[in-house]
């Protein structure tokens, strides 16, 4: 009897300690950074070390908590918050956008390829991932130049006679996040794809469907769910892309991203710059809330 | 529609002045260097339940895809209702078919998943409905429209299915292992359900299926296959009770087969002889073949009489030692050996509740049959 109680223990704290782990890792890296950060965010900013007040000072069995939420106030009185918010949002929906028209279709071949041969072509959209982001993107700064490999083959073909400016447009910032978070795309939509019976696909036929429509009916709302989990990857991380903004993006592209590097170590705004990255957040997770919620009620009602 | 055969009763292959509504000419199909279908050559009616029967990889659903046309035959011509199906894509197919898994489209209802085919077809909003509750009414989904697939049991898919392949009004339409999925009782009750749609609807049906009892209760006439060739083609009966070869008898229900050679043959009869039974064994028909050709007699278990004492106006009569009894309900198998060490099941029906007089197991007794019970296999 004992022994059993203690296998019960045993298993119930086991069960516990698993779950630690996860709790344990976000509490720290997550929680515990994001408290700091909302603390620095609605503190004063001075010019000091580190270059903001504490929110709390104890003086004389006086406990005074100064909350100032002015660093808020101030991100909507300078248009260039809103623009910027604007702008990043809009990047990363174009590309997210375009990495899905680009990505479906290679998921799509990958998904329907001969078993042996599926591996290699998975592991060549993920062997990018060997060489350092930042590398890859400076390779892009050698393509795109004034005279740099694009432009000099267009011009050794005669293709075109002038060299043209891709390089710090914004066309060369899309093109740095969609060759960037392209396997991002790739693996969640594949990953449903391949398990997608193909009996579907033949039962659809069978009933009188084009391949197309066939697409259309049956394959796309399948892959719905494959859909969701690559925007999301190549839409949150590119929100708040400054990588790529600052080295293939000209004095135009605005994103949140520079801003927020800008207030943080230009300006050494400390409490304007944690602003920025609260309302950030805010902008990013409540719509990918409210996007969970509206599936978990739709597998619900299923 | 053509009733007759639906009333079962006649019998278009006999006549010639039919014309077949499936044909399948010389039909190859090789995936690298395996033949899954080998040279198969076969008339299907208008009206007929057809179905082919073999154990796993004999080609039997290689055959039917390519009549859906999801495989394109390496060699040889399908044609259906006079025309030829080579390079005709399934979407332009006027066929159907109920697939083993179902396949049933997990985000559509019951009742979209049924309409698919006429949406694809065009047909008007009000029409489709209209059908619709009438496919649902024919399967008996009543009220389950709006469920989802995963929220109906297994039986119930297969009559989604089912009704999906049938709301086109196909001229064919083609099941694979239709009733696989599920129990011993529903699966009695669909078969009668499936004649009865069948018959109702007059389309003509292939059924692709691996359990001899299926075929032996839904099909008009079916094909025995293995090894990507149609061994045998007829009726239930034809099938059962005149097989043509060794691996027929044997493949459908059970048999003995005594091994020998042509000893007599005579206009009305003819003697075996067979080392299995040590004896010359009547056979009360003509067969065709010379005399020292090696034959098989297939001998069913049913056709065997099993005594202490057989009387001796039966043709065939051995001496058997029993080794074994196993009761199954309604009738008895005895495993029983011959003086020369063949096995022999010989089964008898159970009339009696209880028969304290019943042959044991270690009785020496006598097994007899006669001459017109069995049936000699050359091939």
């Amino acid at each position: 009897m004992r022994l059993r109680a203690l296998a019960g223990w045993l298993r119930i704290e086991g069960r516990a300690a698993v779950v630690a782990v996860p709790l344990v890792w976000l509490g720290l890296f997550f929680l515990l950074p994001f408290v700091v950060l909302a603390k620095i965010a609605v503190s004063e900013s001075v010019i000091a070390r580190p270059p903001y007040l504490p929110i709390w000072d104890w003086a004389e069995g006086v406990l005074n908590i100064s909350l100032n939420f002015g660093n808020f106030q101030f991100l909507t009185e300078d248009p260039l918050y809103l623009l910027a918010y604007l702008g990043s949002l809009k990047m990363a929906a174009v590309s997210t956008v375009i990495a899905l028209l680009i990505g479906y279709p290679m998921a799509y071949v990958i998904a329907r390829a001969p078993s042996n041969r599926r591996n290699i072509l998975l592991m060549l959209v993920v062997l990018p991932f060997w060489t350092s982001f930042l590398l890859r993107v400076y390779a892009w700064i050698g393509i795109l130049k004034g005279n740099g490999l694009l432009n000099g083959l267009l011009m050794a073909t005669g293709i075109i006679h002038e060299p043209l400016v891709i390089l710090q447009t914004d066309f060369a910032v899309y093109l740095g996040i969609v060759y960037s978070y392209l396997p991002f795309m790739i693996l969640p939509l594949y990953s449903t794809l391949v398990k997608l019976d193909e009996a579907l696909l033949e039962a659809s036929a069978d009933l009188g469907a084009r391949p197309f429509v066939t697409f259309v009916t049956v394959t796309l709302p399948l892959s719905v769910p494959g859909i969701i989990a690559g925007a999301l990857l190549v839409f949150i991380p590119a929100v708040g892309e400054f990588v790529i903004p600052a080295l293939l993006g000209g004095p135009k592209t605005l994103m949140i991203g520079s801003v927020l590097w800008n207030e943080f170590f230009s300006n050494r705004d400390w409490p304007v710059a944690s602003a920025v990255a609260i309302v950030m957040l805010v902008v990013l997770v409540l719509p990918i809330g409210l996007l969970q919620r509206t599936q978990s009620e739709k597998e619900e009602n299923a | 529609m053509t009733e007759a055969i639906a009333a079962r009763g006649a019998r278009p292959w006999e006549d010639p002045a039919v014309a077949p509504f499936l044909q399948i000419r010389n039909v190859t199909k090789r995936f690298g260097s395996y033949t899954a279908v080998n040279d198969v050559s076969l008339d299907i009616y208008r009206g007929e339940l057809f179905c082919l029967l073999g154990g796993s990889g004999c080609g039997k659903s290689t055959l039917l895809r390519m009549l859906a046309g999801f495989e394109t035959p390496t060699s040889g011509q399908i044609l259906i209702d006079g025309e030829d199906m080579s390079g005709v894509p399934p979407y332009l197919r006027d066929t159907n078919m109920m697939f083993q898994s179902y396949a049933l489209f997990p985000h559509m209802s019951v009742e979209k998943n049924i309409a698919y085919g006429l949406k694809r077809d065009g047909v008007k909003r009000a029409e489709v409905a209209t059908r619709v509750t009438e496919m649902l009414s024919l399967v008996q989904l009543d009220g389950l429209a709006a469920r989802k697939p995963h929220q109906l049991s297994g039986g119930q898919r297969q009559r989604v299915a089912l009704a999906r392949a049938l709301i086109r009004k196909p001229k064919l339409l083609m099941l694979d292992e239709p009733l696989g999925a599920l129990d011993k009782k529903l699966r009695e009750e669909t078969q009668r359900e499936l004649i009865k749609i069948q018959e109702t609807l007059g389309v003509t049906f292939v059924v692709v299926t691996h359990d001899q009892e299926e075929a032996m209760t839904l099909s008009t006439r079916l094909g025995v296959m293995t090894a990507g060739e149609i061994m045998q083609v007829g009726t239930p009966h034809d099938v059962y009770e005149y097989p043509q070869s060794r691996f027929v008898a044997d493949f459908i229900g059970s048999v003995n087969l005594f091994e020998g050679r042509i000893a007599g043959d005579f206009e009305d009869h003819a003697t075996i002889h067979s080392p299995d039974t040590g004896s010359e064994i009547l056979v009360s028909h003509g067969i065709s073949g010379v005399k020292g050709q090696p034959v098989a007699v297939a001998l069913r278990p049913e056709k065997i009489a099993i005594e202490r004492r057989l009387p001796e106006t039966v043709a065939n009569r051995l001496r058997a030692r029993v080794e074994d009894v196993s009761y199954m309900g309604n009738l008895s198998v005895f495993h029983v050996t011959l003086p020369t060490g063949k096995p022999v099941k010989v089964s008898q029906t159970n009339r009696l509740r209880s028969d304290d007089d019943a042959i044991r197991a270690g009785e020496e007794v006598e097994i007899g049959w006669d001459g017109a019970a069995s049936v000699v296999v050359t091939a």
